[in-house]
């Protein structure tokens, strides 16, 4: 069941002189309860910002984003306070997200008092205590402050305070990026396990794709302000169709120096958001790219005429690619 | 095959910080670490923050912060005492034969002079070129780096560049000496993966033209495995695991290793919902103990063995491990 959909997102930031900054181009997807979808993409490409502008962090230009059927972009600020509650989101800095001048107790129930929740002391206590406890802290630690903390503990407390308001949504922004490897799995499992208990929806927003493909059920890839593929991921990793998932994929290091492998780097730098190139962005660094390709901006259609479920590229070569030499990275099971 | 004479030695090193309050006990962040590096040869130091990585690189170069201090060990490049140097020839040798380049370009450019001028400047330092034919050299170590029109990018300044340009023009800095040792500290972390992939092939290829060594230190084993011919895995200050690249990956043989290894994405089997986790949280840097470090979070901690001084084992020529579950008393 749908629960959060978004149809021709644009975010965009005038520059003055008339330039404009495309961050978010028209971007189309949805996300169901209890799903977990990752948008993944290099820096520049949007993905942050189409976060943002799901939860009106930033001012949407255009488009539509329903969340339970109510479209966000057009509620009063009343009503969207009352729907913030259901989508709550945890950053990727768990240093630069917590006060440091807060203790932990009144981090968690900070949320809470916001929105009104629980009126005697007690009871936001008794609510802190559930929540540390949910994230695999003691509530003992309630008295104590952010920086007696290790950043994986720190990202704990950030979990918690997202779930305070049991929220159907929780947008992650790169939740383990800044976290030392051995802690990350634990976050992650952590995250997966909440899910499992609570029913809810993840976007999680991020650059290691291999992360992603552990973490989320669909995956969309984005290229300079556009959605450039998504599909279950499965399918996004063993049959990618559009070449610049194939070109990320291919830049993921192999983790075996025995099949070290000889490649062909992606050349050149994304184009300027502001001035974009016609027909497919992907162009000046494709390839496959043909004249078409100039000529005509590719839509995000369905690959293999919809034979695979939910796999869309936007690619006028999408169904003629070369067969994808699957990743040496995974084992297959 | 002969092994080379190596280009670096560190033998033993220690460094610690003094006590924070007075007769408090001295911190070291790193503990007894040896190392060697060859030309042509990539050395990997692999760890998280505060394993004391970044510190052994440091100390090469005699920058520690204050006021932190090498307490033991030695430091050798070529027959170069570099613990014996004065600070005027230590000057010499820092952006010369030994060159460092960083997770941040910026915090090694300067932003109000253009690139050529900086590459330039090195190259009449380090080499005693003229002007003029210091700043020919400045635009051929751009080419050399594959940037795109050098003589244009050469008159520009950091701000006009990309990340991955930027790191670039960091590194046609670094080898614009010619240095004999490259130190790179995450030099790929701050990168998209795609630009990553760029940059360590641009080092690899850099490295066989040059017969240069790479110190390279990073947290991530994808670009150790890429990379890296040697592995030295570091906890808490101390080495806890060190083998040729390939033995690493294939036989990890310290708990702490295969944790790491376990715990990555790439290593859980497709559909599994949970990945392999090592429990508790990384030490704060300079909470070396005696006896192992990793025990408080080891899946094979031995009470009563762990505590005591950790054993060296050699398990082949090029592999050793500092576990008690290869070492006498656990037998």
């Amino acid at each position: 069941m749908t629960l959060l959909s978004v149809e021709g997102l644009k975010v965009y930031f005038p520059l003055g002189h008339g330039q404009t900054v495309r961050a978010v181009d028209g971007v189309t997807f949805s996300v169901a309860r209890g799903e977990t979808l990752g948008l993944v993409g290099e820096s520049g490409c949007g993905k942050s910002t189409t976060s943002r502008a799901l939860l009106r962090l930033v001012a949407a230009t255009g488009g539509r984003v329903r969340f339970d059927g109510q479209d966000i972009l057009q509620l009063s600020e009343t009503d969207l306070r009352g729907l913030r509650r259901r989508m709550q989101m945890v950053f990727q800095d768990p240093y630069a997200s917590l006060s440091p001048r807060l203790n932990i107790g009144q981090i968690v129930a900070e949320p809470l008092e916001i929105h009104g929740i629980g009126t005697g002391r007690s009871e936001r206590d008794a609510k802190v205590s559930e929540l540390l406890k949910a994230v695999g802290m003691s509530p003992s630690v309630s008295r104590r402050y952010p920086h007696e903390f290790s950043g994986g503990q720190r990202q704990r407390i950030g979990i918690a305070r997202a779930l305070a308001l049991n929220p159907e949504l929780v947008v992650l922004d790169e939740p383990v990026s800044a976290l030392d490897i051995s802690v990350r799995a634990q976050v992650v499992n952590l995250l997966a396990d909440l899910q499992q208990e609570r029913g809810i929806a993840y976007l999680f927003v991020g650059h290691d794709l291999s992360l992603i493909r552990h973490a989320a059920h669909r995956v969309a890839v984005m290229y300079l302000g556009r959605i450039v593929e998504i599909a279950p991921s499965h399918a996004l990793y063993t049959d990618p169709r559009h070449p610049y998932t194939r070109s990320l994929l291919a830049s993921i290091p192999v983790l075996d120096p025995a099949r070290r492998r000889e490649r062909a780097p992606l050349e050149g730098d994304p184009p300027s958001p502001i001035d974009m190139p016609s027909g497919c962005r992907f162009r000046s660094r494709c390839l496959y790219a043909q004249p078409i390709c100039t000529e005509q901006d590719p839509a995000l259609v369905p690959v293999g005429g919809g034979s695979i479920p939910g796999h869309q590229s936007a690619c006028h070569f999408a169904n003629a690619l070369p067969v994808w030499q699957a990743s040496a990275n995974h084992s297959v099971v | 095959m002969p092994i080379p004479e190596p280009l670096l030695r560190i033998e033993n090193l220690t460094i610690a910080f003094p006590p924070a309050r007075r007769g408090g006990d001295e911190v070291r962040v790193v503990d007894g670490v040896t190392l060697s590096i060859g030309s042509g040869e990539t050395v990997g130091v692999v760890g998280e923050s505060g394993s004391g990585k970044s510190m052994t690189a440091l100390s090469v170069l005699r920058l520690l912060p204050e006021p932190g201090r090498i307490t033991g060990g030695t430091l050798h490049l070529g027959d170069t005492d570099l613990l014996a140097l004065t600070e005027k020839q230590m000057r010499g040798v820092r952006g010369g034969r030994v060159a460092m380049i960083f997770q941040d370009p910026m915090t090694s450019l300067n932003p109000v002079f253009t690139v050529g001028d900086q590459i330039a400047e090195s190259v009449r330092l380090h080499r005693g070129l003229g002007r003029k034919e210091s700043w020919d050299e400045a635009v051929q170590a751009l080419r050399r780096v594959h940037i795109a029109l050098p003589e244009r990018r050469a008159s520009q300044y950091p701000h006009e560049l990309s990340g991955g340009m930027r790191q670039r023009v960091m590194i046609a800095l670094a080898l614009a000496s010619q240095p004999q040792v490259l130190l790179a500290d995450e030099p790929t972390t701050a990168l998209d993966v795609t630009v990553q992939a760029q940059i360590l092939a641009l080092l690899d290829e850099l490295k066989r033209e040059t017969g240069m060594g790479i110190l390279l230190i990073t947290h991530d084993l994808g670009v150790v495995a890429e990379t890296c011919d040697r592995v030295l895995v570091m906890y808490s200050g101390q080495v806890m695991e060190s083998a040729d690249a390939r033995t690493l990956f294939a036989m990890p043989s310290h708990p702490y290793t295969q944790g790491l290894l376990a715990s990555l994405p790439e290593m859980a089997p497709e559909g599994a919902t949970r990945l392999s986790f090592i429990a508790g949280q990384p030490p704060t840097s300079g909470a070396i103990t005696d006896g192992c470090p990793f025990r408080t979070r080891c899946p094979k901690y031995l009470p009563g063995i762990c505590e005591r001084p950790l054993p060296t084992t050699r398990l082949s020529d090029s592999h050793l491990v500092r576990c008690h579950l290869y070492g006498e008393a656990a037998l």
